[in-house]
């Protein structure tokens, strides 16, 4: 499946993923999904609420999940995914990533080295949970490009 | 009472796409439970192994956090709404936890794949699909041959093979990843080196092994899909069975002649070889390609349709042969569709398996040792002998119990009588005189002498070995086949 990013979105997720760091940032995708292709057409940041460690955590709260969706519904939106940062860490998701995701959602994950946003990835659960599959990413260049690192 | 479920968006495929679904529960442990019971799917992205909520599930009645009411023993009164909201989390690992490996391709293998990256329904992501998959072939014979092929061409990145046998000269009319060259060789060796010089990139994992109930699941368990490309009832019994017990899919190929069959058994849901074949054929009943023949191009087309099979349960796309048992008559240029069922009270992966383990599968299909041999017991002559007693110009008349065909190759000048053909013909013998039987190597004829002593032949002998013993030992122009 590919995953379409309406221009200037990208950038979004990383300059919040800079002004982060070291911690990890978070937040909603709003789009639409017509069951063959999904478009990301928003963003919503949300708080890091681990309190403990959010330098490699992060927490989005039931109560902001539904504030989530109640902007996707202000704007006519669906909510279709999350976004999140790994502070000198790969864009690949992790085990805890893995335990704590649900199938369907698309999981943006952007690695930020040394205070500078690097490469962006999204990742969908396989329904077994086993695990996270690559999504192709077109975020509005000409080509896609053949590999992960954008 | 009747209370509403919402299932959350997430979650909707797996449950029919409803957002909402209504139960008489009295309390939210049961209100889950049937939600689980009526949508199984469901039931892994909610709760963990020990059937517990998984921790980042949230739980509201009427948005009250069940865990500051009486969690799962919270009673529902009539009309309330039970909303299921997960916290969102996640994060880089520490270094002591292993993150999921990072796979990406080649600039090398985005050229060689590009006719599949172009395709939206493959596209990066299916390739790269197909570069973690790791599929395990049983066979490389006739059917193994397309499927390595293809599987590798395909970029499938860790292919195994199973088989302990060498290549035959009888092989290469079918088996096309073979050269003649190779004859004489392992067959998994030569198979590695075609495969890897077509795509040096897969991984082929060679398993020189019979395939047995004790070394199975643990050779099964390192595989994504298991390809059943084999030619005996027991394995395939053993395969099929391990795979259920395994939980895994079986891409399952046969042939016979100039018809094939394909299906994919051991997926969720779906039936297993037992729900077709409950108990195998008596021994001896359905011949083996070296006895039934085969038209050497058929097991390619078979062999290709479970290639297909294969890549698109790996890419988890199209329609596959699940409850569906396609079947492909070469001669009529047929394709025909039998529905299979998943047998319930089937001994295996029915709701009641009796089968929990691996059995011994030849006992299982009636077969004593280690090949089909038949153990009619009878006089016999050996070549040498028979030589010498017809130079000598004793009055023996030769039988040959072969069909047509066989004959038109090569035969000792015997009286033809095909072995189904002789309860009827029998009249055409002479029992006075003395009888040697044969066929092409020695069983045919065992059973017809069997028979004829049993009407009252007494001078009457099997020629061990048959006419490919009398090649070998009496006359090398005589041609095997």
């Amino acid at each position: 499946m590919t995953l379409k990013f309406t221009d200037g979105l990208t950038d979004r997720i990383r300059v919040h993923a800079a002004q982060a760091y070291p911690h990890e940032c978070c937040g909603a995708l709003l789009g639409r999904d017509n069951g063959a292709a999904r478009e990301i057409l928003d963003l919503l940041p949300l708080p890091n609420h681990h309190v403990r460690s959010p330098r490699t955590r992060f927490v989005i709260t039931p109560e902001d999940f539904r504030r989530a969706e109640a902007a996707a519904g202000e704007r006519g939106l669906d909510l279709v995914g999350w976004y999140h940062s790994h502070p000198d860490h790969p864009a690949l998701p992790s085990e805890f990533d893995r335990a704590h995701a649900w199938p369907w959602y698309s999981y943006v994950i952007v690695a930020v080295e040394k205070g500078r946003s690097a490469a962006l990835a999204s990742w969908r659960l396989s329904d077994d949970r086993m695990r996270f599959s690559p999504e192709l990413l077109d975020n509005g260049a000409k080509t896609a490009a053949p590999t992960l690192r954008t | 009472m009747p209370v509403k479920v919402i299932i959350p968006t997430a979650l909707r495929q797996f449950a029919g796409k409803r957002e909402s679904v209504e139960f008489d529960a009295r309390t939210v442990g049961e209100a889950l439970d049937s939600l689980t019971g009526h949508y199984d799917e469901l039931r892994k992205h909610l709760f963990a192994d020990d059937g517990r909520l998984r921790s980042f599930v949230n739980v509201y009645v009427n948005d009250e956090d069940i865990r500051y009411l009486a969690k799962d023993r919270t009673e529902l009164k009539d009309g309330d709404t039970i909303s299921i909201i997960p916290s969102i989390a996640g994060g880089a690992t520490d270094t002591a936890t292993k993150p999921a490996p990072e796979i990406k391709l080649s600039n090398e293998e985005t050229l060689r794949y590009s006719r599949h990256l172009i395709m939206p329904e493959v596209a990066l992501d299916g390739q790269l699909k197909l570069k973690q998959a790791k599929v395990l072939l049983i066979g490389t014979g006739g059917l193994g041959a397309p499927l390595g092929l293809y599987l590798t061409a395909a970029g499938v990145g860790r292919i195994g093979l199973v088989d302990f046998d060498v290549v035959d000269f009888t092989n290469l009319q079918r088996q096309v990843t073979f050269s003649t060259s190779d004859v004489g060789r392992r067959k998994v060796e030569a198979a590695r080196e075609r495969l890897t010089n077509l795509n040096p990139a897969i991984e082929i994992v060679t398993h020189e092994t019979k395939l047995t109930s004790e070394n199975a699941l643990e050779l099964f368990r390192d595989y994504d899909i298991i390809v059943d490309g084999t030619d005996n009832f027991p394995t395939r019994y053993l395969v099929n069975d391990a795979c259920i017990l395994l939980g895994k899919p079986n891409v399952y190929g046969s042939i016979f002649r100039f018809e094939g069959q394909a299906t994919v058994f051991g997926y969720p849901g779906g039936p297993c070889y037992r729900c077709l074949y409950p108990e195998p054929p008596p021994p001896g009943l359905v011949p083996s390609c070296a006895e039934g023949g085969v038209l050497g191009v058929l097991p390619g087309i078979v062999g290709s349709l479970q290639a297909m099979e294969t890549i698109k349960l790996i890419l988890g796309t199209g329609e596959p042969l699940v409850g569906r048992l396609l079947l492909f008559d070469a001669l009529q240029m047929r394709f025909r569709e039998l529905k299979l069922r998943k047998n319930p009270e089937c001994p295996v992966c029915g709701e009641h398996p009796t089968v929990t383990k691996l059995i011994d599968y030849h006992e299982f299909c009636g077969i004593r040792g280690e090949e089909a041999e038949s153990t009619v017991q009878v006089p016999e002559i050996e070549p040498r002998e028979l030589k010498a007693r017809l130079d000598r110009g004793d009055d023996l008349f030769v039988l040959d119990v072969r069909e047509p065909h066989e004959f038109q190759i090569c035969n000792l000048s015997g009286h033809l009588i095909p072995l189904g053909e002789v309860p009827r013909r029998a009249h055409e013998l002479d029992s006075s005189r003395e009888i040697v039987v044969h066929c092409r190597s020695g069983k045919r004829s065992a059973e017809a002498v069997d028979f004829l002593r049993k009407a009252g032949f007494r001078k009457i002998w099997n020629l061990k070995g048959g006419i490919l013993a009398w090649s070998d030992q009496v006359d090398s122009s005589v041609p095997k086949y």
